[in-house]
C-alpha cells in the first residue's frame, strides 16, 4: 500500500486542510489482522515463559500442525465471512468429505482416487448447495447452513451405519492407489529438528493464494461487495449469486482437503468427527479481523488467528495445565481479540 | 430540439393488482436536465428501477435511441450506457474510495489480470478533481467520507464509465444547503459534460435551479409535463404540492391549529 505515495499528481491537487496526512504507522495500525498479530506475539511470549517444551524447536512442526488444521479451513471461512456469509456445516462437512472417499472406494471395491474425486464433487455440490439454497429463500446463511449442519450429521452417522455396520468406516490402507493418496495428502517433510506434516505447506499456500485473490483481483473486490453492501454490488453490476456461491463452493474445495487429510492420516474415518469445529474457524477468521457483518477482514488475520489456536492448544498441555480450561481460554481469548480489534480500528480510523 | 436519447412511451408497471405506474411518457435529451419530480409513492422509485433495469414494465415501450428496449438486469443497463445513482449510492462504506469507484469495472493487467491499484488510483484521483473533489486518502473507506463528497464519488463514477444517460435518485434529499449547492453543481456538469440527465427529487426548488423540463408524477400518472419556458417556480411549487389540494389542507389547520401557522409550501 506504498502506492499512495508515488502517485503523480496528487500534491499539487489542493489538499483538504482539515485533514492531515495519517502517519505510516496509523495506516498500518488500520489493517485488519494487527489484533491478531497482537495476539499471537503475546501469546507466543506467554508459553515460551511458561512452558518449557513449548521452547524445544522440534515442537513447531507439532504447533504449526495442529494450526494447519484449523487454518485451511478459517481461510475460505474468512473469505466467505467477508462476503458477508457464515458456514456452520462446515466442520461436519469435511467428516462428510472424508467418509464419502472412504466408504465409496471401500463399498464398491474402488480405486482409492475414485472415491477421492467423487468426494471433491460431493464437497463442492454441498457448498454451491448451501449457497443455492440461501439465495433462492433468502433466509440469513446462519439458519441455513445450520440445517446443512443438522442433515450432514445424520447422514454422516445412517449411512456409515448403515453400510459399514459401523460408526466409523473401515480401514483402507490396503487398497489400490492409498500409498499415492497418502502421499498427497498426509505425508510429512523433515527439515533439520522439525517434522512438517503437508498440510502446513497447504496451509500456507491456501493463505497466500487467497490473500492475493482478495486484495489483488477482481473477484477479491467482489468479495468485500458483496459482503459490504450486496444492493450495491448488484446494482452497479457485480454477480452477487455467482460470488456467493463460489465462496459457499471454496469453503466445500477445503473440506474436501481437509477431509481427504483426516483419512490418509488416520485410514480411517469416525461419522461423529467434526462437530464444533465450524465454530473454532469462524472464530480463527473473527481474531483475524473478519467482522461478523460482512465487507471487512483478512484471510493473514484469519490465519494468525489459526497459529493462536495451534499455540495455545499444545501450550496448555506442554504447559502441564489441565486441557480442561482449554474451552474457556478460547472464549477469554476471542472476547480479548474482538475487543483489541475495535479498540484497534476506531484508535487508527481517527488518527 | 434534439432526438431524445432515451424515450418512455405510456409506460406501466403492475405488481398484481397494484398498478404503481400508468401511463408514464418521458424523453431525456443530451446536454438537458429533466427533473421527474413527485412525493413519497408517486411512483418515482419504480420509475427509476425501470430504467436502471432492476425491474421490468408490464405495459408501453422503452425506446433508446429509436429502438425498442428492455433491460433483463442493472449490467445490460449499464452497458447501453445508462448510469444509476442511487439515493443510497450504491457505494459499499467499508471498501475504500478507489475500489468503489471502479467496482465492478476493474482495471486489470498482466498475464494474471490482477488489479493496476496505481493507475485506478490516479484514474479516480483525476476524475474526482474534474468534478473539484479532492479526497486526500483514496484508500479511506467511503463510509468515513461527507454525504456530498459520496454524492460526487458516485456521480463521477458514472460519467467516467461513458453513461449517455444519468439518473440521480434524490441526490439532495439528505444533503444541507451547501452540500446540496455543490452537487446542483456537478449535475450541472454533468449536463454540460453532454450526459442526458433526470433528476428525481422532491425538492421543485432544486429542481427548476438546474431542470431544462419537468415531470410530475402522483400517484403512479403524471399531472404535469412542462419545458421551463412555460413554469414559473411558483407554478412548479403548486403543482408540486397538490395545488388545490394545499389550499384547503392549508385553511383546515387554520381552524383548528393553535395559532395562524403558515403551511410551508415546499
Amino acid at each position: 500500500m506504498t502506492a499512495a505515495a508515488t502517485e503523480p499528481g496528487r500534491t499539487e491537487a489542493a489538499r483538504d486542510d482539515r485533514v492531515a496526512r495519517r502517519s505510516l504507522a496509523a495506516r498500518l495500525l488500520s489493517r485488519p489482522e494487527v489484533g491478531s498479530l497482537v495476539g499471537a506475539v503475546v501469546i507466543f511470549l506467554l508459553f515460551m515463559a511458561v512452558a518449557v517444551p513449548f521452547r524445544n524447536v522440534a515442537n513447531v512442526g507439532t504447533i504449526l500442525y495442529g494450526a494447519s488444521a484449523i487454518g485451511i479451513m478459517a481461510v475460505p471461512v474468512a473469505l466467505l465471512m467477508i462476503g458477508g456469509e457464515f458456514d456452520l456445516s462446515a466442520g461436519v462437512a469435511v467428516t462428510t468429505s472424508g467418509l464419502a472417499a472412504s466408504l465409496i472406494a471401500w463399498n464398491f471395491g474402488l480405486n482409492v482416487w475414485v472415491g477421492v474425486a467423487l468426494a471433491l464433487v460431493l464437497s463442492l455440490a454441498i457448498g454451491a448447495f448451501n449457497g443455492w439454497l440461501l439465495l433462492r429463500t433468502g433466509l440469513p446463511s446462519f439458519l441455513v447452513t445450520l440445517g446443512t449442519f443438522f442433515v450432514l450429521q445424520g447422514i454422516n452417522l445412517g449411512v456409515t451405519r448403515l453400510l459399514t455396520g459401523n460408526v466409523a468406516t473401515a480401514d483402507i490402507s490396503d487398497m489400490d492407489g492409498f500409498a499415492a493418496a497418502q502421499r498427497i495428502f498426509g505425508s510429512e517433510v523433515v527439515l533439520g529438528p522439525v517434522t512438517l506434516k503437508v498440510t502446513v505447506l497447504y496451509w500456507v499456500v491456501l493463505t497466500a493464494l487467497a490473500a492475493h485473490v482478495l486484495l489483488r483481483t477482481r473477484t477479491g473486490n467482489w468479495i468485500f461487495a458483496v459482503g459490504g453492501d450486496a444492493a450495491a454490488a448488484r446494482a452497479v453490476g457485480v454477480p452477487v449469486r455467482g460470488t456467493k456461491i463460489g465462496l459457499f463452493m471454496a469453503v466445500g474445495f477445503c473440506c474436501w482437503l481437509s477431509g481427504m487429510h483426516l483419512l490418509f492420516q488416520f485410514n480411517t474415518v469416525q461419522s461423529g468427527e467434526g462437530i464444533g469445529k465450524e465454530f473454532i474457524f469462524i472464530i480463527a477468521a473473527v481474531i483475524g479481523g473478519c467482522l461478523l457483518t460482512g465487507g471487512y477482514g483478512s484471510v493473514v488475520g484469519a490465519s494468525v488467528g489459526a497459529l493462536i489456536f495451534g499455540m495455545t492448544q499444545l501450550g496448555i498441555n506442554y504447559a502441564g495445565w489441565n486441557p480442561d480450561w482449554f474451552k474457556t481460554f478460547l472464549g477469554v481469548m476471542l472476547l480479548l481479540a474482538t475487543l483489541v480489534n475495535v479498540y484497534v480500528k476506531r484508535k487508527a480510523d481517527l488518527r | 430540439m434534439s432526438v431524445p436519447v432515451l424515450e418512455l412511451d405510456e409506460v406501466g408497471k403492475s405488481y398484481g393488482n397494484v398498478h404503481a405506474l400508468r401511463g408514464v411518457s418521458l424523453r431525456v435529451r443530451q446536454g438537458e436536465v429533466t427533473c421527474v419530480l413527485g412525493d413519497n409513492g408517486a411512483g418515482k422509485s419504480t420509475l427509476i428501477k425501470i430504467i436502471a433495469g432492476l425491474h421490468d414494465y408490464t405495459d408501453g415501450a422503452m425506446r433508446l435511441d429509436g429502438a425498442d428496449c428492455r433491460f433483463g438486469s442493472p449490467r445490460a443497463a449499464q452497458s447501453s450506457g445508462i448510469a444509476t445513482v442511487y439515493q443510497d449510492l450504491a457505494l459499499a462504506p467499508l471498501m475504500s474510495v478507489w475500489r468503489n469507484f471502479f467496482l465492478a469495472n476493474e482495471l486489470r493487467k498482466g498475464p494474471l489480470r490482477m488489479l493496476d491499484i496505481a493507475r485506478m488510483k490516479r484514474i479516480c484521483h483525476e476524475e474526482l478533481a474534474k468534478m473539484g473533489v479532492v479526497i486526500p486518502d483514496l484508500d479511506r473507506p467511503v463510509g468515513s467520507l461527507s454525504g456530498g463528497q459520496r454524492q460526487c464519488i458516485a456521480i463521477a463514477r458514472a460519467i467516467y464509465f461513458g453513461a449517455r444517460v444519468i439518473i440521480l435518485d434524490e441526490p439532495t434529499a439528505a444533503l444541507g444547503v451547501k452540500q446540496s449547492g455543490v452537487v446542483l453543481k456537478y449535475v450541472v456538469k454533468a449536463r454540460d459534460a453532454g450526459l442526458g440527465v433526470i433528476f428525481i427529487t422532491h425538492n421543485p426548488h432544486h429542481a427548476y435551479l438546474v431542470g431544462n423540463h419537468f415531470v410530475i408524477l402522483k400517484l403512479g400518472r403524471v399531472v404535469l409535463d412542462a419545458n421551463r419556458a412555460e413554469l414559473t417556480l411558483d407554478r412548479l411549487t403548486a403543482e408540486m404540492a397538490g395545488g388545490q389540494e394545499l389550499a384547503e389542507l392549508s385553511h383546515e389547520l387554520r381552524g383548528t391549529g393553535p395559532g395562524n401557522q403558515e403551511v410551508p409550501t415546499s
